[in-house]
C-alpha cells in the first residue's frame, strides 16, 4: 500500500550501505561477512565456546573446593604441570582459574556473547533496517573480539599461566610481575586482550546506537520500539560511556607494569627491599575500574531484561504491563549505574559520609528493579501462558532477579557490606542476580530466536530437561553459598580445611560441587540440541511464536538485506496481544489500524486518517546526504 | 485525549543526520570519556597528596596557537569546498596538515622542556600524568592527520566538492574536536598542575 515510500527507504539503505546483490564466496559470506545476521551467529557461537571454557574452569575449582583431598591426577593430561606431584591442583593455578572464569564469563560470554549476538541480530530485524549503519565496522567489531579471544586463550599456554589476580586485576598484585606467577606474561596478555575487547565493544556500541537512531523504518517511533531494542540501545550507551574508562585504567596499569611509572604504586617493599615507586595510589585504580565495573553489570543485565520483556509478553499473549514504565526503569537503571561504583569499595577506608551517599544511591536502584519485576509478574498474571523453553528461561530470569536482587539490598548497606565483603555471600549474590539471570536471558533468547537464526526449531523436550536441570541446579549451587558467606568464608581461597571454623562446611561445599557438576552437565544437552537442530531440526514456520515484531515478517531464511521486497511500515506498538475484538490473539506491527476496525480503540481510529496522510510523504534522500 | 496521543505517536522520519556522522559523534563521546576519566584521576590523585609541583612547558602556548590556527584553516577550507574553489581547498587542507605536524613537533619539544625541568615520565605521578595526557592526545591527533590525508587525497582527485561533503565535514568536526580537546587539557593543566 505504501510501496513507493518503502521502496525509497530501501533505496536510501542501499545508498548508505552499498549493498551488492552479487554472488558471495564462502569467505565473504561466512567468515568476513558484513551481514549482521551472520556476525550475530559468529558472536553466538564464539560466546558458546567461551561459556563452555568458563564452565569447565569453574568445574575444576569446584572440585578443589568440594573435594579438597581428592587426587586430581586424572586431570594431568589436560592441565599438565598445573597438577602438583602429589596430585593436587597448583594453588597459583587455582587463582588463575578463578580469575579467568570471571573474566571470560563477564566479558567474553555475557558482554560479547549476549550483546554481540542479540544486538546484532535483532536491531536491524526489529526496527526494519536492511543492515547495521556500517556493516564494515560491524565485521571489524567481531574480528577485534576474535583477536582478543585468541590472545586471552593463548595466555593459558604460558608457562607462568594466565592472569591470576582476580578479574578486577587490582594493583599492586597485577602491577608487579614479581608478585605472583600470573602477574607476569599472563597479565600482559590479559591487558592486550582487554584492549582489543574494548575496541570491539566500542565499535559494536557505536554501530548499535547509530542504527537505532538513524535506520528505523517508517512509523517506527521510539514509543513503538520493542523493549529489546530499548534495552540494547541503553546497553550500548552505557558501553560507550564506561568502556573508555576501563581503557584509561588499563593504560595507566600498562605504564606502571612496563615503563616503571607509579600511578598505582607507592611504598612497596619486596623481600625487605623498597621499590623505587613513589606517590601512586592503588585506590585510584579501584575508582577507575569500578566506574566501568559497575555499569558493566548492567551491560550484562539489560539485554537479558529486554529479551525477557519480549518473550514474556509474547508467551503470555498479553501486552507487556507498563510499557513506558519498563522504558523508564531501564533508563533509571542506566543512569544510576554510573553513580554507585564506590559501593564496591566500602572497605577501602573511604570517608563514611561518602559511603552513605553511595549507599543511598545504590539502594535507589531497588526501585526501578522492583518496577521491572512487578511489571513482569503483572504481565504473567492471568495471561494465556505458553510454557515454551524460552518462556521458562525468561521466568527463571525473573526468579533469579528477585532472589539475587534481595541480597543486593543487604550488600548495598555499608554496615552490612563491611563484614560480608569478599565472602561467598557476595559470590552468591552476583551469581544469581547478574550471572545466572543474564545467562538465562541469553538462553531464552537463543531458544526464542533460533527459528529466525537457522530456519529450524530447537527440540522442546530437550529444552525442558535443560531448563529444569539448570534452574534447580543454579539454586542448589548458589543458595548454600549464602550460608557459607554469612559464616565468613572468604572468596578466592584455595583451601579452607586448615581453619577449624570452616571445617563444618565441608559437606555443604561438597554438595555445591555436585550441584555445579550436574548443572554443567545439563549444558551439554543444550549444546547437542543447538547443533543438532541447526542441521536436523524441524523446519520452522514463518512466525512460530505468533509474535508481533517485524523480524517474523521476513522470509524464514532471510538473505542479506532481510526483506526481499520493500521494508514493512510500522503502524502500532509491538504488544497488541489478545486485543479485545481482534480475530487473532496478535496483531503484528505492520498491520495498519485501517485493517483492524473491529479492535481499534477510539484514539486508534484517529490514527487511520494519519496513516493516509503519511502515505503521501516521500522521504527525499538526495538532500540528506549532503548536510 | 486524541490530539495528545497524535502528538506523541505521529509517525516520524528517522533522524536526518548522516549515520556515519552520527557514529563519529559517538566515537568522540568515547574519546571524551577517556580524557574525562584521566583528568578526574588526576584530580583524585592530586587530592591524595605527595604531589610534585612544577611549571608547565612554555611550548604549550605555541602549540595551542598552532592548533587554533589549524582549526581556522580547515574551516576556511570547508567554506572553499562548499564553493568549489578546489585550489584554495587543497592549499588549506595541506596547511592544516602541516600545522598538525608542527603541533606534534611542538608537543615533542614540550616534553624536552619537561625533561630539562627534571619532570620525567617515570617518577612522581604528577609528571607522568602530563606525559600520558599529551601523549594520548598526540596519538589521537595522529589519527586525525591520517583522516586529513585521506580527505586531502580525495580533494586532489576532485572528490570533495559542494555535492559530496560528508567526509570533509566529518574530518572538520574531528579536527575541531581534537583542537578543542587540547585546549581543554591545556586549561585543565594550567589550573590543576
Amino acid at each position: 500500500m505504501d510501496q513507493h515510500i518503502a521502496e525509497t527507504a530501501g533505496y536510501h539503505n542501499a545508498q548508505w550501505h552499498d549493498h551488492g546483490h552479487h554472488k558471495e564466496s564462502f569467505i565473504t559470506k561466512y567468515i568476513f561477512s558484513q551481514d549482521h545476521k551472520v556476525i550475530a551467529k559468529q558472536f553466538l557461537i564464539s560466546g558458546i565456546f567461551w561459556a563452555f571454557i568458563g564452565g569447565v574452569l569453574s568445574s575444576i575449582f569446584r572440585l578443589q573446593l568440594g573435594y579438597p583431598d581428592m587426587s586430581l591426577e586424572w586431570l594431568r593430561p589436560l592441565l599438565g604441570g598445573w597438577i602438583t606431584d602429589s596430585g593436587k591442583l597448583d594453588p597459583e593455578f587455582y587463582l588463575a582459574l578463578v580469575t579467568m572464569h570471571g573474566t571470560i564469563m563477564v566479558f567474553f560470554v555475557l558482554t560479547a556473547g549476549l550483546s554481540g549476538t542479540f544486538s546484532n541480530f535483532l536491531i536491524p530485524l526489529q526496527i526494519g533496517a536492511r543492515d547495521m549503519a556500517s556493516g564494515f565496522l560491524n565485521m571489524l567489531s567481531y574480528w577485534f573480539f576474535f583477536a582478543s579471544s585468541v590472545v586471552m586463550l593463548s595466555s593459558f599456554f604460558l608457562k607462568t599461566g594466565p592472569a591470576s589476580g582476580g578479574w578486577v586485576i587490582y594493583p599492586p598484585l597485577s602491577a608487579l610481575p614479581q608478585a605472583m606467577q600470573g602477574s607476569g606474561g599472563g597479565m600482559t596478555l590479559w591487558l592486550v586482550a582487554m584492549a582489543l575487547f574494548i575496541v570491539s565493544s566500542l565499535l559494536g556500541s557505536i554501530n548499535y546506537i547509530t542504527t537505532i537512531i538513524n535506520l528505523r523504518t517508517k512509523g517506527m517511533t521510539f514509543a513503538r520500539l520493542p523493549l529489546t531494542i530499548w534495552a540494547f540501545f541503553l546497553t550500548a550507551v552505557i558501553g560507550i560511556l564506561s568502556f573508555p574508562v576501563l581503557f584509561s585504567a588499563a593504560l595507566l596499569l600498562i605504564f606502571d607494569r612496563s615503563f616503571g611509572t607509579s600511578f598505582y604504586l607507592s611504598d612497596i617493599y619486596i623481600g625487605g627491599e623498597a621499590l623505587p615507586n613513589e606517590g601512586g595510589s592503588a585506590i585510584l585504580f579501584q575508582h577507575l575500574f569500578w566506574f566501568l565495573g559497575h555499569p558493566e553489570v548492567y551491560i550484562v543485565m539489560l539485554p537479558g531484561l529486554g529479551i525477557t520483556s519480549e518473550i514474556i509478553s509474547t508467551n503470555s499473549r498479553k501486552p507487556i504491563f507498563g510499557y513506558r514504565a519498563m522504558i523508564g526503569s531501564l533508563l533509571a537503571i542506566a543512569i544510576l549505574s554510573f553513580i554507585v561504583w564506590a559501593h564496591h569499595m566500602f572497605v577501602t577506608g573511604m570517608n563514611p559520609f561518602l559511603g552513605s551517599i553511595f549507599m543511598i544511591l545504590t539502594l535507589i536502584i531497588a526501585v526501578p528493579s522492583a518496577v521491572k519485576v512487578f511489571n513482569y509478574l503483572a504481565t504473567l498474571w492471568r495471561g494465556n501462558i505458553r510454557f515454551t523453553p524460552a518462556m521458562l528461561f525468561s521466568i527463571g530470569l525473573v526468579s533469579f532477579f528477585i532472589s539475587g536482587g534481595i541480597t543486593g539490598i543487604f550488600l548495598g548497606n555499608a554496615a552490612l557490606d563491611i563484614p560480608l565483603h569478599d565472602t561467598y555471600f557476595v559470590v552468591a549474590h552476583f551469581h544469581l542476580v547478574m550471572a545466572s539471570a543474564s545467562f538465562f536471558g541469553m538462553l531464552a533468547g537463543v531458544y526464542h530466536w533460533f527459528p529466525k537464526m537457522f530456519g529450524r526449531m530447537m527440540d522442546d523436550k530437550l529444552g525442558y530437561i535443560h531448563f529444569w536441570l539448570t534452574f534447580v541446579g543454579v539454586y542448589l549451587v548458589f543458595f548454600p553459598m549464602h550460608y557459607i558467606g554469612i559464616a565468613g568464608f572468604p572468596r578466592r581461597y584455595y583451601s579452607w580445611t586448615n581453619f577449624d571454623v570452616f571445617n563444618s562446611f565441608t559437606d555443604l561445599n561438597t554438595f555445591v560441587t555436585i550441584a555445579a557438576l550436574v548443572t554443567m552437565f545439563a549444558q551439554f544437552i543444550f549444546l547437542f540440541n543447538f547443533f543438532y537442530s541447526i542441521f536436523r531440526g524441524r523446519v520452522a514456520p514463518a512466525n512460530p511464536w505468533r509474535s508481533n515484531t517485524l523480524e517474523w515478517s521476513t522470509p524464514i531464511n532471510p538473505g542479506h538485506g532481510n526483506w526481499p521486497g520493500a521494508i514493512p511500515v510500522v503502524y502500532r506498538w509491538p504488544y497488541d496481544y489478545s486485543k479485545p475484538g481482534a480475530e487473532e490473539d496478535f496483531i503484528p506491527q505492520y498491520v495498519p489500524f485501517s485493517e483492524t476496525m473491529e479492535s481499534n480503540l477510539p484514539h486508534e481510529n484517529d490514527q487511520i486518517a494519519l496513516e493516509k496522510e503519511e502515505e503521501g510523504i516521500v522521504i527525499d534522500e538526495s538532500s540528506e546526504t549532503t548536510h | 485525549m486524541g490530539t495528545n496521543i497524535r502528538l506523541v505517536e505521529n509517525p516520524q522520519r528517522p533522524l536526518s543526520v548522516h549515520p556515519h556522522k552520527f557514529a563519529l559523534w559517538l566515537f568522540i563521546v568515547s574519546i571524551v570519556m577517556i580524557f574525562a576519566s584521566l583528568t578526574s584521576a588526576f584530580i583524585v590523585k592530586q587530592g591524595e597528596g605527595s604531589w610534585l609541583d612544577y611549571n608547565l612547558p612554555s611550548m604549550f602556548w605555541f602549540t595551542s596557537a598552532t592548533v587554533i590556527i589549524s582549526s581556522v584553516m580547515i574551516q576556511w577550507g570547508y567554506f572553499a569546498a562548499k564553493e568549489n574553489q578546489f585550489n584554495k581547498l587543497n592549499l588549506l587542507l595541506a596547511t592544516t596538515l602541516l600545522l598538525g605536524l608542527v603541533f606534534l613537533v611542538g608537543q615533542w619539544y614540550s616534553w624536552v622542556q619537561l625533561v630539562a625541568m627534571d619532570v620525567y615520565f617515570v617518577g612522581n605521578p604528577a609528571g607522568s600524568f602530563i606525559y600520558v595526557l599529551t601523549g594520548l592526545h598526540a596519538f589521537h591527533l595522529v589519527s586525525g592527520l591520517v583522516f586529513l590525508v585521506v580527505v586531502l587525497v580525495g580533494a586532489l582527485k576532485h572528490r570533495v566538492h559542494s555535492r559530496n561533503l560528508v567526509r570533509m565535514e566529518m574530518c572538520v568536526t574531528y579536527w575541531h574536536f581534537l583542537g578543542a580537546l587540547w585546549l581543554y587539557l591545556f586549561v585543565f593543566l594550567i589550573f590543576y598542575h
